[in-house]
């Protein structure tokens, strides 16, 4: 992390107003409640989280789709909530990040061609290139993603899942971005191809010092492609640290039982499975203090009245009260 | 890789192969073959009306008023569906009227295609109060028959052929803005929309290019079965006596004008009510099988 951070957030937020009518008051739908963190070149951060924790909110903030309500976001130092109501700046500014989806069957348009599909980020923002020269790189870039030349004048439908998979991150790269948001990109697709896409995303990595925001629900994929991680639950981060840090000797509760329920290829592992009760609360009524302890084995009193603050245990940011005080160490796991 | 390499040996470039298995879908049908079939000759009557028509639809044989077709007694081979009440051919005027219905229907669907679509994708991607002021609009127009409205309307504007055309795609307009709302909104939440947005695409470019392509399809179909009552309408406009003028040959105007004599002279009557009968029949019959081929839920592989 010696190099300077291509894009930082700081205390982003994002409410949605739910359920309003004319008779009606709209309900307030906390997102995401305040996330900061910093993207560096050829590094990738993961977040993870059970679904509803805002980590695709995250990832629409990020790929300026929508605004945050409140925090900063700032790419390569400037402001970018200042510079999307100016519509030459938003211009500027989206260009350095796009964004993968996980569905790959919905996210390219099926009328349009791959070739056409590819020239179009170009199309829209470099005008002085010609016809001629837009075709170049996206054959270049077809190239470069394992995608044959004769692929260049089909439609997406004579693709397979991981085919439009590289497609969808080939037309990611075409404006050379700084940062990547990857919204689950291989949980639509099978282990044996995630694997391949997971090694052409390393590979262009590594190639162009990509910044990563890396979106799952899959640890398992989360341990073999991220540097940094954090976990997320109802919107807020829980712990964030080091990839290593966190698989082998994770703190909070929800990270514990998070990692217990990802399963081991190895009948003779011993497995101290924790198992959470309940559902994840509604963000439009989170619990008051910490919006884990309806579900944590380790709640008491003050969890339920105080919110944790992240705070640095170690190089590894964790929100909550037991592991402050010490309480998380009975219930640590053998391993 | 493998997948797109069998397939793409089969046929030559997709555009191609789209149209082979569409056939292969649409020839399945018959009755939809036989609607084509007869579209196609209703077309090349009204395109070469001048070279198949015996006589100018205008032309009057004093001497022959009220002739039966060629069959009947007294029938002459002069006038192969005989001849009016002022002596004008009606096959001649049959193929003249050709030209008037389906130019006023593919002028109605034009006309109704663009507002439609134009309405239709506004209000279906800006939402907002814009949609609910274009929606109850909709709603308003289509709460008044539609013919009724149509009367009003031509009254409004004057009669004649125009003024028909008019007023029938006012009153097929929300069909079309309903239909291509509804696919608007449930287009515009897919992700490839989201992709061009965040590749920098504009309102207009999200709009036109990257949404309305995908909503097609059922509107090709609402167009092609809107042709056929469009072309009744505009029969029912001239049979009132607010669409054609006289002495267009237009096939609800022969009908109004042959009315009288009924009772006397059933081919002045028959044959226009034929035409107007067929050419909608063989519409309707071609659009069912086109709804068929294109609608991917209908095909079975």
């Amino acid at each position: 992390m010696s190099n300077q951070a291509v894009l930082s957030a700081r205390d982003l937020k994002r409410d949605y107003e739910v359920g309003g009518s004319a008779f009606s008051k709209p309900k307030l739908l906390r997102a995401l409640a305040g996330a900061s963190f910093d993207l560096f070149p050829g590094k990738t951060l993961a977040v993870v989280g059970e679904s509803g924790c805002g980590k695709s909110t995250l990832g629409r903030l990020v790929t300026m789709i929508e605004k945050p309500t409140s925090g900063t976001l700032t790419l390569d130092g400037k402001d970018v909530v200042a510079g999307l109501s100016n519509k030459a700046e938003a211009k500027q500014l989206r260009q350095d990040v796009q964004i993968v989806f996980q569905d790959p069957y919905g996210s390219l348009n099926p009328r349009h061609k791959i070739g056409s599909m590819l020239e179009e980020p170009l199309k829209i923002n470099r005008p002085d290139l010609s016809a001629k020269d837009r075709e170049e790189l996206g054959r270049q870039m077809m190239a470069k993603v394992g995608l044959r030349p004769e692929h260049y004048s089909r439609y997406p439908h004579m693709f397979s899942g991981g085919q439009r998979q590289r497609i969808a991150i080939a037309r990611a790269l075409m404006l050379q971005p700084k940062v990547i948001v990857l919204d689950e990109p291989v949980s639509a697709l099978d282990v044996s191809i995630q694997a391949q896409v997971l090694n052409l995303l390393n590979d262009v990595q590594e190639e162009f010092k990509l910044a990563y925001l890396f979106i799952s629900h899959d640890l398992s994929v989360v341990k073999h492609v991220a540097d940094e991680v954090m976990v997320m639950y109802l919107g807020r981060p829980v712990e964030k640290g080091s990839c290593e840090e966190i698989f082998a000797n994770p703190q909070h509760p929800y990270t514990r039982a998070l990692l217990s329920a990802t399963p081991v290829a190895d009948p003779r592992h011993k497995r101290d499975r924790i198992r959470l009760t309940g559902e994840i609360p509604s963000p439009i009524a989170p619990p008051p203090g910490c919006t884990f302890h309806p579900r944590c084995p380790l709640a008491n009193e003050r969890c339920r009245a105080e919110i944790p603050e992240l705070l640095d245990r170690g190089g590894t940011l964790i929100a909550c009260h037991a592991v402050e005080e010490g309480r998380n160490q009975e219930a640590a796991p053998a391993a | 890789m493998s997948t797109a390499t069998t397939t793409s040996d089969i046929g030559g470039s997709p555009r191609t192969r789209a149209i082979a298995e569409f056939w292969h879908y649409f020839s399945e049908n018959k009755g939809a073959v036989v609607g084509l079939c007869f579209v196609g000759i209703v077309i090349c009557c009204a395109i070469f009306a001048p070279l198949i028509a015996p006589y100018s639809p205008e032309e009057q044989f004093r001497d022959y008023f009220l002739v039966p077709p060629v069959w009947e007694d007294g029938g002459s081979s002069m006038f192969l569906l005989g001849t009016d009440a002022v002596g004008r051919d009606i096959l001649s005027r049959l193929i003249y009227g050709a030209r008037y219905s389906l130019a006023a229907g593919c002028v109605i669907i034009a006309l109704t295609l663009t507002s439609g679509i134009g309405l239709g994708l506004t209000a279906g991607y800006v939402r907002g109060w814009f949609e609910v002021l274009v929606m109850r609009l909709m709603d308003i127009i289509l709460s008044v028959p539609s013919l009724l409205l149509a009367l009003v309307l031509v009254t409004v504007l004057g009669p004649g052929l125009f003024s028909a055309i008019v007023a029938i795609a006012v009153t097929y307009v929300p069909h079309f803005v309903r239909l291509t709302r509804a696919q608007v909104i449930s287009e515009a939440q897919r992700d490839y929309v989201t992709a061009s947005r965040v590749a920098g695409a504009g309102t207009l470019r999200l709009m036109v290019i990257a949404i309305l392509p995908n909503c097609m399809a059922p509107l090709i179909v609402q167009a092609t079965m809107s042709f056929s009552t469009s072309i009744l309408d505009v029969a029912a406009l001239g049979f009132l006596g607010v669409g054609a003028q006289p002495p267009t040959p237009e096939w609800g105007r022969m009908l109004a004008e042959a009315r009288e004599f009924i009772t006397r002279a059933w081919w002045v009557v028959t044959f226009p009510g034929l035409a107007i009968l067929l050419t909608v029949l063989a519409i309707n019959l071609m659009g069912d099988g086109l709804r068929d081929a294109l609608d991917p839920k209908m095909k079975r592989s």
